[in-house]
């Protein structure tokens, strides 16, 4: 974690349009950032002494800090990929700052000595780092990690992310455990008995290629056991990650009509693209869950309007260029994304769909923050870690995978045009990034 | 000098590559067709004197390998084969390392055929020169499309309006996808046939206007052209299919052969197994033009090589 503290100096955010749903914020305010906090936020130019440092947002939107709760930064073990440095560097340009990092390392980060090693000063994050631990050993799926040890190691959830617990006597363990210490426990919902040798959705693209397909029912069914289970002890916490199918969600709406403690989130590409997308193979376009059919993106885009999906996340997975350089069977699964989140979120959730603003930035704020449970995170309330993302709505731009922070280049999105443009990220009160 | 390309900056394919039938525009189609009916193995001239042509095959192969072998040779090519077994691919080597290497050591043009579907057309984007696919995966089978269309022709007038029955395991068969691009481009009417395993529903977006049954005389009646597939178990992957109950339902018979008109006839892509997807009597029958297709494979290979390496004229 970057070191916050010892911040003698003060950040003045004037002449912006603070958007903080958390605390039901939507208006022109000026913020003040002093020692790693939030220390004051109030009307334009009524914020009295001076600061260290100004930052003129006259134009911008003022939002918390962005919170991804789903990266891979593939530190330890396979560094050529992607390291926390860039990965974190990447999250910055992004406008994320606090990403939760994805378990399934080499090794599989399953005890407090790797999630202190993930938070370690020396590695050089940029942005704030929690790490989400192994539920089981080794992401085996037979048996639970000491989620005790863990969390008090400073984990914020436990996942078996890409090896899905299948297991129902495991998944309830894990479930009732969490419910003990307040852990969420992350699935990735995927039958994978009913997925093998699959390297997409299943449908007409699919057949046509002749490639085996992943149903919709591979998703859906774990998805359903899970809300089940999450329903048979009250105090489980139960996260769905990357949900892609109208299937799947129709679960998850199942399990919040129950008040049971079900969230999911949803990434960019999937209320971006479609099967389709995958045209004549290209291996930027396969990640797992797979790009799934039109009617599965529209029900993605009902639930991020209406408030079933609590959180957008990237899923950000990046692989050198020799793992996606191949068969389209044999390729790696996985995209980057921390880079083209928020301006995808503004081009086709805003500007094409008419969601407004201010749920977007809710999905990158306090949505995340609640989900794991990010005390402080995700507001601008006085007190607030001051982390803060500053972004120009109508800026239009062209994204570069080759000007990308991050050490991979696997993304779909290559040469796309966007409307809305980080232009600066504050972590702890520090401008760790910035646009000219 | 080759050099390589970074992976997010691809070429399009070499002219004379043949990927797919999807892709292919129908005058393309046609003119193959055309070259085909004009090239003879025994007195060809040498169009492809010094041409080196290495044959990259991933999967077993009896009739494609020998048939573009001896395409290539007839045309006065020099042939090279490569197969996974006894080389690099072996030890691990990427198709694109190999696809460099074939390049390097002087290949004009490459037959490859590969248990990935997309193999094909990831190697010619990253290669200068024509690509023909031999069979990738599930996906296409284009020189075996061509020549059933070549057979196809040879039997019948022309493709419009004709009654098309494809029956056994659709879902695995690469044939049946290239099949069903071409001949249904042309105005043929094609009924898939089989259980939902081989033939699901989603089967029938491949092309405007397939239709799908599960009854195979349903199928039959009134057939012009009855294709037939082998049950591919090296595909099956854990799929449970009870052979008895297939041959009772699906295999065909010469009574079920009664079914379709009197001129119709029974093509299969091959290998054929006896007493499974048809009985000896239905494969050796009057109706069946199975040996024909291997025979026509030559001359249509020879043309789709000729297009590949400029020498169409």
């Amino acid at each position: 974690m970057p070191n916050n503290k010892s911040k003698a100096r003060s950040l003045l955010i004037t002449g912006g349009h603070v958007i903080d749903p958390a605390s039901k914020v939507n208006a022109p305010m000026d913020v003040l950032l002093r020692e790693g906090r939030v220390a004051e936020i109030a009307q334009p130019n009524k914020i009295r002494g001076g600061a260290d440092e100004k930052y003129d947002a006259r134009g911008l939107i003022v939002a918390p800090g962005f919170i991804d709760l789903h990266v891979h930064l593939r530190e330890p073990g396979q560094s050529y990929k992607e390291t926390i440095a860039t990965g974190t560097a990447a999250a910055a340009a992004g406008g994320f700052t606090s990403i939760c990092t994805m378990p399934n390392t080499a090794p599989v980060v399953d005890t407090d000595e790797w999630v202190g090693w993930l938070q370690n000063p020396e590695r050089g994050a940029v942005v704030n780092v929690f790490p989400i631990a192994a539920a089981t050993r080794s992401s085996r799926g037979s048996s639970l990690t000491d989620f005790a040890a863990l969390q008090r190691a400073g984990a914020v959830a436990v996942t078996d992310d890409g090896k899905p617990i299948l297991d129902d006597e495991i998944m309830r363990a894990a479930l009732r455990l969490g419910a003990e210490l307040n852990l969420p426990v992350v699935q990735h919902a995927e039958d994978t008995r009913l997925t093998e040798n699959a390297s997409m959705h299943e449908g007409a693209t699919s057949f046509r290629l002749g490639l085996r397909g992943m149903s919709s029912a591979a998703e859906a069914g774990i998805v359903d056991r899970d809300v089940r289970l999450a329903q048979q002890t009250r105090e489980s916490r139960l996260h769905v990650a990357h949900l892609s199918t109208s299937d799947g969600l129709k679960a998850v709406r199942r399990g919040k009509r129950a008040k049971a403690r079900v969230s999911c989130e949803v990434t960019p590409h999937h209320f971006t693209l479609i099967d389709e997308n995958v045209g004549e193979y290209d291996t930027n376009f396969k990640m797992n869950p797979p790009l799934r059919s039109a009617s599965d993106r529209e029900a993605m885009l009902v639930a991020l309007a209406d408030g079933t999906v609590d959180a957008i996340a990237t899923d950000h997975a990046p692989h050198a260029a020799h793992e996606k350089q191949v068969e389209f069977e044999r390729a790696a699964f996985g995209i980057t994304g921390l880079e083209t989140a928020l301006a995808l979120a503004i081009t086709k959730l805003h500007r094409d769909h008419k969601i407004p603003l201010t749920r977007i930035v809710e999905l990158f704020t306090s949505g995340p923050a609640r989900v794991f449970d990010l005390r402080g995170r995700g507001s601008l309330a006085q007190g607030s870690f001051a982390d803060v993302t500053i972004f120009d709505p109508r800026k239009r731009w062209t994204f570069e995978a080759a000007k990308s922070r991050s050490l991979s280049r696997n993304t779909p999105f290559d040469g796309w045009q966007f409307t809305g443009k980080v232009v600066a990220t504050v972590v702890g009160g520090r401008i760790v990034y910035r646009t000219d | 000098m080759m050099h390589r390309l970074p992976f997010y900056k691809m070429n399009k394919p070499a002219r004379g590559s043949l990927l797919g039938i999807e892709h292919l525009r129908d005058e393309e189609i046609l003119g193959l067709l055309k070259l085909a009916r004009r090239m003879n193995p025994l007195k060809a001239r040498p169009l492809l004197r010094n041409k080196r042509i290495v044959l990259l095959f991933y999967e077993a192969s009896t009739r494609t390998r020998s048939s573009f072998e001896i395409a290539a040779k007839s045309l006065g090519a020099i042939t090279t084969l490569v197969q996974s077994s006894g080389s690099s691919i072996e030890k691990g080597e990427s198709l694109l390392d190999t696809a460099y290497t074939l390049r390097a050591v002087g290949a004009d043009a490459i037959v490859v055929r590969h248990p990935a579907a997309g193999a094909p057309l990831l190697m010619a984007k990253h290669l200068d020169i024509p690509v023909i696919n031999a069979g990738d995966g599930m996906h296409e089978h284009p020189s075996q499309a061509l020549l059933d269309a070549f057979t196809i022709l040879k039997h019948k007038r022309s493709f419009k309006g004709l009654q098309i029955a494809i029956i056994g395991d659709i879902y695995h068969s690469r044939v049946t996808r290239s099949n069903c691009h071409l001949l249904s481009r042309f105005g043929a009417k094609i009924t898939l046939c089989g259980p939902p395993e081989f033939v699901p529903d989603v089967a029938a977006t491949l092309t405007p206007g397939l239709r799908i049954t599960r009854h195979v005389e349903e199928a039959l009646r009134g057939a012009d052209v009855i294709m037939l597939l082998r049950l591919q178990k090296e595909r099956l992957a854990g799929q449970k299919i009870q052979l008895q109950d297939y041959i009772a339902r699906y295999q065909m018979t010469a009574a079920r052969l009664k079914l379709a008109r009197r001129d119709a006839i029974v093509m299969h892509p091959g290998p054929i197994i006896r007493g499974l997807e048809l009985t000896a009597e239905v494969a050796d029958g009057p109706q069946s033009v199975i040996i024909d297709e291997v025979h026509n494979g030559v001359p249509t290979r020879m043309a789709i090589l000729a297009r590949a390496l400029g020498k169409a004229s």
